[in-house]
């Protein structure tokens, strides 16, 4: 018998539609959000599906109320998701900031739109990755995955959502309003194929739990509400126990080095790339999302040309694969990073790089970069 | 040596993180009132400790939730009843209840009391109303009444303050009281019913704030606060909302609201039930 929550098979699909099936798939139950273009056909496939699975979407009065039932949501043990876009997003950064202090597991979609302010709605941008590491106040690390295919949304979302349940981390999907509104091809496996992560359990006796005690992998068990734990969690600053910690130093750098340190010291576990004919490249381009497509079809073109060019495709972009992209320039003579924002990406890759020459290929709105662009700027950058 | 051990334990403790004790609230105030009466409602009800969530937003009053020995939550500023929203939804066998402030309540939050009422989720909302933001030492809020001096009212309030109770049964809410810090056995009684109520229900505690709103505002000691309180109080259950305004001859308590609508989480799980049903019905066919 087929089962409801995975549906196994052949489709075609818009990225948004795989998106919400990827997290059914990979148990979301929970789903708290506010229409947004382009990501409004998440919500609306969420509220159709949920109810079919047994599940729970409830349409909050704005971005701010939707991350917060989401991560009331995840405190009783469900896995759950909000989807937006860069008004939303920006709504949403004070409780991103929350769900980072008291290390609640969910995913956030981010479909992005061209901004500052209301921007362009039903248009393409990579405007807010930058935003999504930066956004909330003060120091902290959280995971940001870019796909860019609809396969991929439908993948990634499962990724998320076992990140977010193994670090204990709010976890985005960056996805451009191209990857979120076109139709592809989507393979759904069966059930049984997928990986699907779930957060560890606290093993000792209620009475003794600690919620914010960490493993040696610096990641706490987690125990849920009406679980007997009795446990305490706030956003201040707190100790192992829970316990507000409001004005000791001690206590402020130790957890929010944890906080920091539970991403950055598993970056390597972390991070995924796509290279493509990086071994004798005299030229890279880093891209992600819609970007990466036409600068893998302006590679194939440009070896046909005799320029001997390579792609790196971030797949994860926070945290940011800084000792990959830095080995990547130590072969090659230049790198391009083409993307459609006024260059945001392309400042890590710079300070990765150190004295490889970085070029920003930068597009705002309308269509996304051409091969030709790229190819163009390659030889630019070649010269 | 028995009585002794009587004499030392609060028969509240058990409900009590008493490693957080001392708690950080002024001599005077009315939090501890509040909590001592939520405390005494869980007791008289044998509430199951395990299946009960405490959520908090920002403020003085915000830190009730961490002295609770329950799951607790302490959110960001304005955030509680939202978050409450997602818990309550996600886990309809925990009792969830928001205790916090008017000024978290009702300034940055109050979207989400609104459409929390709106909705009728099945969560209970205790609000303490000291008139002012006390935590960041005396500002004029949404509940602030005209001409009342805070630091950020210097020349007197301008602003017409809200009337929660009427606001609250406008929005929606199946169960509304109001009560203030002198009235423990009513509030009590209050809360006791509201846990035992399903759908969204507001109790509005009028506190007293001796270390700030009452000082810059001439009303004497706490002492003479509660007097004060005690003269003004009218006691008049079921009485219009929209005529239940704060003055200062008057302050109307009681139960002004009481009535029956299904729960946002009984429709949804109604609404669960039939789509489930008609797709196993479509399966057999």
């Amino acid at each position: 018998m087929r089962s409801r929550a995975v549906l196994t098979g052949t489709h075609f699909l818009s990225g948004d539609l795989a998106c919400a099936e990827g997290a059914i798939a990979a148990g979301c139950r929970f789903f708290g959000g506010y229409p947004i273009t382009p990501a409004t056909e998440i919500a609306e496939r969420m509220s159709r599906r949920l109810v079919e699975v047994g599940g729970v979407y409830i349409q909050m009065e704005d971005e701010i109320g939707s991350l917060a039932a989401v991560i009331g949501a995840s405190y009783t043990g469900k896995k759950a998701m909000t989807a937006t876009s860069g008004p939303g997003f920006s709504l949403m950064q004070e409780n991103i900031g929350l769900a980072v202090m008291t290390e609640a597991p969910l995913v956030i979609v981010n479909i992005m739109r061209g901004g500052p302010s209301t921007g362009q709605p039903t248009m393409p941008g990579q405007q807010d990755v930058m935003q999504a590491k930066w956004g909330s106040h003060g120091d902290y690390e959280i995971i940001a995955l870019a796909p860019s295919s609809v396969q991929e949304m439908f993948d990634l979302t499962i990724d998320c959502f076992n990140l977010a349940e193994s670090y204990r981390v709010p976890v985005m999907l960056l996805a451009d309003e191209i990857i979120g509104h076109m139709s592809e091809r989507v393979k759904i496996p069966a059930p049984e194929e997928i990986t699907i992560v779930d957060r560890k359990k606290p093993k000792g006796p209620p009475n003794e739990y600690q919620p914010f005690k960490p493993d040696d992998d610096l990641v706490p068990p987690m125990g849920c509400f009406g679980e007997g734990y009795r446990f305490h969690a706030t956003g201040l600053t707190h100790d192992e126990k829970g316990a507000p910690k409001t004005v000791s130093v001690e206590e402020q750098t130790k957890l929010v080095r944890r906080l920091c340190d539970k991403i950055r010291k598993n970056t390597h576990k972390i991070v995924r790339v796509q290279e493509v004919m990086l071994e004798d490249a005299e030229v890279a381009i880093l891209a992600y999302g819609i970007t990466s497509r036409a600068a893998l079809s302006a590679v194939r073109k440009a070896r046909k040309e005799g320029i001997k060019a390579g792609l790196l495709r971030l797949i994860t972009i926070w945290p940011f694969p800084t000792e990959l992209v830095a080995k990547m320039a130590d072969h090659v003579t230049a790198i391009v990073v083409p993307e459609m924002n006024y260059g945001q990406i392309v400042r890590e890759v710079e300070r990765a790089a150190k004295t490889t020459p970085v070029s920003l290929l930068s597009k705002l709105g309308e269509e996304p970069h051409r091969p030709s662009e790229i190819i163009t700027a390659m030889r630019k950058a070649l010269q | 040596m028995k009585q002794t051990e009587r004499m030392t334990q609060h028969p509240l403790t058990k409900y009590l993180r008493s490693e957080r004790m001392p708690h950080i609230w002024c001599e005077g105030c009315g939090n501890g009132i509040l909590l001592n009466s939520f405390l005494t409602a869980l007791d008289e009800l044998k509430v199951d400790l395990d299946k009960i969530v405490v959520v908090s937003g920002i403020g003085c009053i915000g830190r009730a939730a961490g002295y609770v020995n329950v799951d607790s939550f302490h959110t960001t500023h304005g955030r509680a009843i939202a978050f409450a929203t997602g818990v309550k939804l996600a886990n309809p066998d925990l009792q969830v209840v928001v205790i916090s402030g008017d000024g978290d309540l009702f300034a940055i939050g109050g979207n989400h009391f609104i459409h929390a009422a709106r909705r009728n989720i099945d969560i209970k909302v205790i609000c303490a109303n000291n008139f002012n933001y006390g935590m960041t030492g005396g500002q004029y809020g949404p509940t602030t009444p005209l001409e009342a001096w805070t630091t950020t009212t210097p020349y007197g309030n301008i602003e017409h303050p809200f009337n929660l109770v009427h606001l609250a049964a406008a929005s929606g809410a199946v169960y509304v009281a109001r009560w203030t810090a002198l009235h423990v056995r009513r509030l009590k009684d209050s809360i006791k019913k509201s846990l035992q109520k399903e759908g969204f229900s507001f109790i509005e505690v009028i506190s007293p704030c001796p270390t700030i709103f009452d000082r810059y505002n001439k009303r004497g000691t706490a002492v003479d606060v509660m007097k004060w309180f005690k003269l003004i109080s009218n006691v008049k259950h079921g009485h219009d909302p929209a005529k239940t305004e704060i003055t200062k001859s008057q302050i109307m308590v009681g139960e002004f609201v009481d009535v029956e609508r299904p729960s946002y989480g009984r429709l949804l799980r109604d609404m669960t039930k039939k789509v489930q049903e008609k797709l196993k019905e479509k399966k057999a066919k």
